[in-house]
Formats: C-alpha cells, sequence, structure tokens
C-alpha cells in the first residue's frame, strides 16, 4: 500500500473501495432497492446466469444507477428456461424472466427496472420464496 | 463492483465469541466452500450488533436477514436453505414475545426500532481489522476535512455541535480542547480513556472491537485542534480483543499514511502508542489515569492544575472517553448543526447504554438523549424478566444511584438525571425487579468503591469501609435506627471531602436507596424482615403442623439442624440452620415456610 498523501487520494481510495460495503448499506434498505436475484445452480452457471449477473452488475456500476441490488440464489426450478432472473420492485410482487442473455438483461433493466413496465420473456411464476 | 453479491456478518464481539461465533466462521468458511460459492459470498466478523441477548447474531444481506442465536451446528442449514436456495431459516429468526411473529430483519425488531447509531454506526457493519472498509464509510474523511481548517474552527465546530463528555462527567467537550489548546506548550498529548471500569458496562470495549479506526481518527482529529503530535490510549489490559483490535487499526493507520508525518500531505503529524491499565477503578479519574501512564502510583491528585494545564509529564493534555471520541468523527462529517439536532437542550446526539439486570432484552444499545426510561426498559429492554415486578433502575454505576417507578417518565439526559439523585455515568444500566434486596444492592456497590479506593485520602479509605460496616450489620438484622442517621451523615461527610470524583460520589448508591426505599431499611432494622427476601440473616424456616413426620426435610439437612420423631411434627433449630431452604424444596406437603 502506498501511502495516502492527500484528501484527493484519500476520496479516491473511498470511491473504489465503496462498493465494499455498498450491498450492506443497501441491504439495510432492501425493502426500498429493486432486488435482482440471478438463480445460480449448476445448470445456470452452465447456462451463462455468472455473465449475465456480472453484465447487469457492470450497468449499474457504470450508469450510477443506486437502488438496485443484485444477488443469487440457488436453482429457482426453471431448468428449461435457464438463465433465469427475478426482478422484485419495491412493494410489488417478484416477477421471473427466462432464457436471459445480455441483450435481455439490458432490456431488463432498461424497461423493467428503471421505467417500472414489464419486458417480454416473463415465466409464469410458480414458486414462493419464505420471505414474501 | 464488488464480486460478492452477499455478505454474512457474525457477530466478532467478546460476548458472542464466548458463544462460539468463532466456529461459525470456522463452520461458514467451510460449507461455502463444500458448495462452491466461495467467490460470491463474503464471510465477515464484525463487532458487537448490541443485541447480545439473542448472541451469537449472523447476519445475511442484502436479504437483511437478522438470525439469532445461531450455534456453530446450524451453519450447514443456513449455508444450504439461506445462502443455497434463498430460503429462510424459518427456527433461527427472532420471535416477537408479544406477538409470537416472526420477525426477520433488524429493523422491525422492537430492540432495535427505538434506537439511533452514531457512535455505534459501525458496530456490526464492518469488518473491524479492514481499514478499507472503514474508509468505504467515509472513515478518515472528518480528518481530511478539519485538516483543512484552522484550530479555533475545529474547536468552534466541536463546542456548537454540544457533545458532551460521555465517561460520566458530562463536561463540554469543544471547552475541555480550547483549554488545552490555549495552554502553550513545546508539548501536548491526547489521551482516550479506555479504562472502562463500571460493573456491567461494555460500551467502550464494544467500540475499541468494532470500530477502532474512529478513536484513531477523533484523536488525529483532537490532536490537531489543541497542537498535540502525540496520542496514547489507556486500555486495560483484560480487554485483549480490543487492544488487539485497536493495535492493528494504529498498524494499518500508519501503512496507509493516516497516521505519522505529514498526513494527507498538510504537515501535520500524531501518532499513537498505547498504554496498559491494571484495571484499578480509579484509574478512570483522568488524574490518576495520568500518573499511571507515566509509571507512578494511579491515585488522583487535586485539580487544579487541570490536565489542560500540567498533564501527562506536565504537559497540557487533553482527557477524553473512547465514546466521546465515537461521535467526534460524526460532528464533522455530518456537522455540528446536524448532530446538535439530536437530543434535549442542553445534552446533545446520544448515549450508549449497557442494558443488564432483570431485563429481557441483555445488550448494547444507542438511544438520543431524552428518550425516557419507560421506552428504554419496555420497549428496548423488552421488559422485565419472567413477568415480575419492576422496581429500580441503577444508571452510572458505583457513583450512580437507582431511579425508581416514578422516574421512569423523565427524559434521559445529563441534568436530568442529577436531579433525580443519579447521574449518567459511562451508561451501565442495570434494572432490578421485585426480588431484589435495596440495602443489598447499596451493599454490592460499596463493597466495589471500598475494594476500589486507592487509599490517598482518609474520607474515601476509611469512610467507604465505616459505610460498608455499617450495611453489613442491618443486612445481618443488627441495624439500629441510629445507623440509619449515621449512614445519612457519614455519606454526606464523605461527599464533600473526598479527594476525587470516586469517594465524592461513592455513598451516592446509599443515598439514593435511602431516599427512594427507606421503608425497606427500616423493615430490616426494626422489624428484622427483609422486604425482598434476600437476606439470608433475617430469614427464618419453620415447619408448620402441616407436617406429616415423613423425615425427608431431616435427611436432606446438611446440618442436622431439624429433628423430631417419625410421623411426628419436625422442628427447625434455628441457631444450626444456615438458611439452604433445602428442606423447603424437599418438602411434598407444603409445610415448611420461609418467613
Amino acid at each position: 500500500m502506498t501511502k495516502i498523501m492527500s484528501l484527493d487520494q484519500l476520496k479516491t481510495l473511498r470511491d473504489n473501495v465503496k462498493n465494499k460495503v455498498d450491498l450492506r448499506v443497501k441491504g439495510e434498505n432492501v425493502e426500498n432497492m429493486v432486488v435482482v436475484r440471478v438463480a445460480m445452480a449448476t445448470c445456470g452457471i452452465a447456462s451463462g446466469a455468472r455473465e449475465v449477473m456480472n453484465y447487469l452488475a457492470e450497468l449499474i456500476r457504470d450508469e450510477d444507477i443506486e437502488n438496485v441490488v443484485i444477488t443469487q440464489s440457488g436453482c429457482m426450478g426453471y431448468c428449461y428456461a435457464e438463465p433465469t432472473i427475478e426482478v422484485t420492485l419495491p412493494g410489488k410482487e417478484p416477477v421471473v424472466y427466462g432464457n436471459v442473455d445480455k441483450a435481455k438483461a439490458k432490456e431488463i433493466l432498461e424497461k423493467h427496472i428503471l421505467g417500472g413496465e414489464m419486458a417480454d420473456g416473463i415465466i409464469p411464476a410458480i414458486h414462493k420464496s419464505l420471505d414474501e | 463492483m464488488s464480486k460478492y453479491t452477499m455478505h454474512v456478518l457474525v457477530c466478532g464481539g467478546t460476548g458472542c465469541i464466548s458463544s462460539r461465533s468463532k466456529e461459525i466462521v470456522e463452520n461458514l468458511n467451510l460449507h461455502i466452500k463444500e458448495v462452491g460459492m466461495e467467490d460470491s459470498v463474503q464471510i465477515l466478523t464484525t463487532g458487537c450488533f448490541g443485541f447480545c441477548e439473542k448472541g451469537p447474531i449472523v447476519k445475511i444481506l442484502p436479504d437483511n436477514t437478522f438470525y439469532v442465536q445461531v450455534k456453530p451446528e446450524d451453519v450447514e442449514e443456513i449455508v444450504k436453505e439461506h445462502i443455497v436456495k434463498g430460503r429462510k431459516v424459518e427456527r433461527l429468526l427472532y420471535v416477537n414475545p408479544t406477538t409470537s411473529d416472526s420477525v426477520s430483519d433488524s429493523k422491525h425488531m422492537e430492540f432495535y426500532k427505538k434506537q439511533m447509531r452514531v457512535a455505534l454506526r459501525n458496530c456490526g457493519f464492518i469488518d473491524p481489522e479492514n481499514i478499507e472498509e472503514y474508509i468505504a464509510r467515509d472513515g478518515y474523511g472528518a480528518l481530511g476535512k478539519v485538516l483543512s481548517m484552522t484550530q479555533q474552527e475545529v474547536i468552534d465546530e466541536m463546542k456548537k455541535s454540544g457533545l458532551r463528555g460521555r465517561g460520566g462527567g458530562g463536561f463540554p467537550t469543544g471547552l475541555k480542547w480550547e483549554f488545552a489548546y490555549k495552554n502553550k506548550s513545546d508539548q501536548k498529548y491526547v489521551v482516550c480513556n479506555a479504562d472502562e471500569g463500571d460493573p456491567g458496562a461494555f460500551m467502550d470495549r464494544s467500540i475499541l472491537e468494532g470500530d477502532p479506526h474512529s478513536i484513531v481518527e477523533a484523536m488525529a482529529i483532537c490532536g490537531y485542534a489543541i497542537g498535540a503530535n502525540r496520542g496514547l490510549v489507556y486500555i486495560r489490559a483484560e480487554y485483549p480483543l480490543a487492544v488487539k483490535r485497536l493495535e492493528t487499526a494504529i498498524l494499518a493507520a500508519r501503512e496507509y499514511g493516516l497516521l505519522g508525518h505529514d498526513i494527507l500531505g498538510t504537515g501535520f503529524d500524531f501518532d499513537i502508542e498505547i498504554k496498559f491499565g491494571a484495571g484499578a477503578f480509579v484509574c478512570g479519574e483522568e488524574t490518576a489515569l495520568i500518573h499511571s501512564m507515566e509509571g507512578m502510583r494511579g491515585e488522583p491528585t487535586t485539580k487544579p492544575p487541570f490536565p489542560a494545564e500540567s498533564g501527562y509529564w506536565g504537559k497540557p493534555t487533553n482527557v477524553n472517553n473512547v465514546e466521546t471520541f465515537a461521535n467526534v468523527p460524526v460532528v464533522f462529517l455530518k456537522g455540528a448543526d446536524w448532530f446538535s439536532k439530536i437530543g434535549t437542550e442542553k445534552s446533545k446526539g446520544t448515549k450508549v447504554f449497557a442494558l443488564a439486570g432483570k431485563i429481557n432484552n441483555v445488550g448494547l444499545i444507542e438511544v438520543p438523549m431524552g428518550i425516557t426510561l419507560r421506552e428504554v426498559i419496555y420497549d428496548i429492554g423488552g421488559g422485565i424478566k419472567d413477568g415480575k415486578k419492576f422496581k429500580a433502575v441503577q444508571t452510572g454505576g458505583p457513583s450512580g444511584g437507582c431511579l425508581t417507578e416514578k422516574d421512569l417518565d423523565t427524559p434521559i439526559d445529563f441534568d436530568n438525571l442529577i436531579a433525580k439523585g443519579s447521574m449518567m455515568g459511562s451508561g451501565g444500566m442495570i434494572v432490578m425487579d421485585e426480588t431484589d434486596c435495596m440495602p443489598a444492592v447499596a451493599k454490592f456497590y460499596l463493597e466495589f468503591t471500598e475494594e476500589e479506593s486507592c487509599g490517598k485520602c482518609t474520607p474515601c479509605r476509611v469512610g467507604t469501609k465505616r459505610l460498608l460496616e455499617i450495611l453489613e450489620k442491618i443486612i445481618a438484622g443488627n441495624g439500629t435506627m441510629e445507623d440509619l442517621e449515621t449512614l445519612k451523615e457519614l455519606s454526606q461527610v464523605i461527599k464533600d471531602t473526598a479527594l476525587c470524583g470516586l469517594g465524592q460520589t461513592a455513598p451516592n448508591p446509599i443515598l439514593s436507596t435511602l431516599e427512594a426505599f427507606e421503608d425497606e431499611y427500616i423493615a430490616h432494622v426494626r422489624d428484622h424482615k427483609c422486604p425482598a427476601g434476600k437476606c439470608t440473616a433475617l430469614l427464618q424456616y419453620n415447619i408448620t403442623d402441616k407436617c406429616i413426620g415423613c423425615t425427608a426435610c431431616a435427611r436432606i439437612c446438611p446440618v442436622n439442624a431439624i429433628s423430631g420423631s417419625p410421623k411426628q411434627q419436625h422442628t427447625i433449630d434455628q441457631t444450626k440452620c444456615i438458611k439452604c431452604g433445602a428442606c423447603m424444596t424437599k418438602c411434598r406437603f407444603g409445610a415448611i415456610v420461609r418467613e
């Protein structure tokens, strides 16, 4: 570690490490956040869920979107439609999308998460998690 | 973006570590690896969450799920159900005792609803051994800001915030800094008083364990304000974990250039060293603390001269308590105006209390000044254990006093507590129920102060001893009404003549219990009865005519005090009886009564 020699350097370091605690800050306030849950079971990962998740995370970082938290779950049970992601707007029912590739992910982000309108590709929900 | 999509926080405070939270972390690492998620799930050991009653605590984010009383054996289920499948482990959630509903996030728990975390802002949130986590929370930003201000501006901001010393005295912090600033000298010192000695108090330890960098940063700010380039932390050697985390923090701060020469390129030098105390209560008094650091006896000297004028090695020294320092960075980050909006007219900000005693939710809490005792005890504390009746709450430790039912709606601040005959102290709060005997409570605290008196001045050395003897006499049932008068008179003399705060406040537990529970003292003296049923010398076990002479009690009695022929009513020889109560427990006919 090189020494921090000025306030500006301290601020730069802060901005670089902020994401270390970001998830916690957002998580404390999760009821006001859009939660994007990516199914990351073996089948999901094999179909490219990790790339989709990383891509979404990059988009959110690059566009400074503050109210979205990305997390992961295990198998949601829609193995025929992997990768699947679940989007929950604050106070709304979760919506699950299937066959999500990068292009689809971008569309969901722009239309659903930011615009509040549902995009195509929704899978009728057949499951309920305990926390809803 | 961090690669982790899930954070698992495990409480690493001393309390939770005693309940095996280290094993929980080990098991988490093991099982997360087993399911191949070590790259996406981050496991962190944090400082105290405060809800010690329900520890160890495991919190999972971003789901904001708060698991309580987790055992290392539960970890596998948490990993397989929650982390892999996204299903909460219902049986480990907190259950609201009134509604029997399980609550999964801390925000909706009564224990946290009325709390406001300023000094404890990072406890249970960051990894205390990682400086970057502190920096991510705007850590050292306050120091950066301060270094661009003049010393007088820093002091003025401090004064404007209204922050008062959290160690017990409640002296305005800004004013204290100003005294040290105005005394010119080639060398000045900043001292952090981490000699937390009140029985049952653990707020300073928790801050040092959970957020040590906030103290390092605040000391540097203070050093800049008063013109000191050396800081010392006086801490009890019996706080090994706090010491270790503080040492780690100091080393990291040096490595990052936040301590040492030319901090942030401003030309300001500051460094901190740790001094160990042996755990004497009197060393919490600032002059005694300074003598102890100099290698002398931990004995107080008269003030003036105040340490601000002549302290460590005769140089101007500013001594602040841990919790006071923990508030300092916030004052500069959020501004004195923000800070002074919290609290009451003369007591600004929040206060950390260690809730203990006969209360449902034992733990560490932080509340805005001005909250009532009722809210603290019933809403946050969850009321009295086992549905018993509230009797009193001792605040301020051995220097404080008892507050009763009638004081429950008093807003808590420095001045109100003093007006009610107690004090804020460092923030211990011990709740007592109907089975606690007040003269015995007073005796407990006097035993402590008598033991901890350094012996330098006569009123404290001899006075506390005499007070204790009288209390022992009363509790043994040999007290007289004159003794009660002597207690009051002697207490007053000690208060007026003792050298330091220890002696001056030592009689407080007696005076305040005498004031509120005089009838209980009189019952001990005149009627030879202990209304709470605590003082064994005043109890008597008797066998009534319900006795059928089964001889069970005679056989269980460890001192052979019970005699009688089979099938005849037995009797207890009161001169032999040690009041252990074994006979009463053994009797199946309810024939033995305690009076």
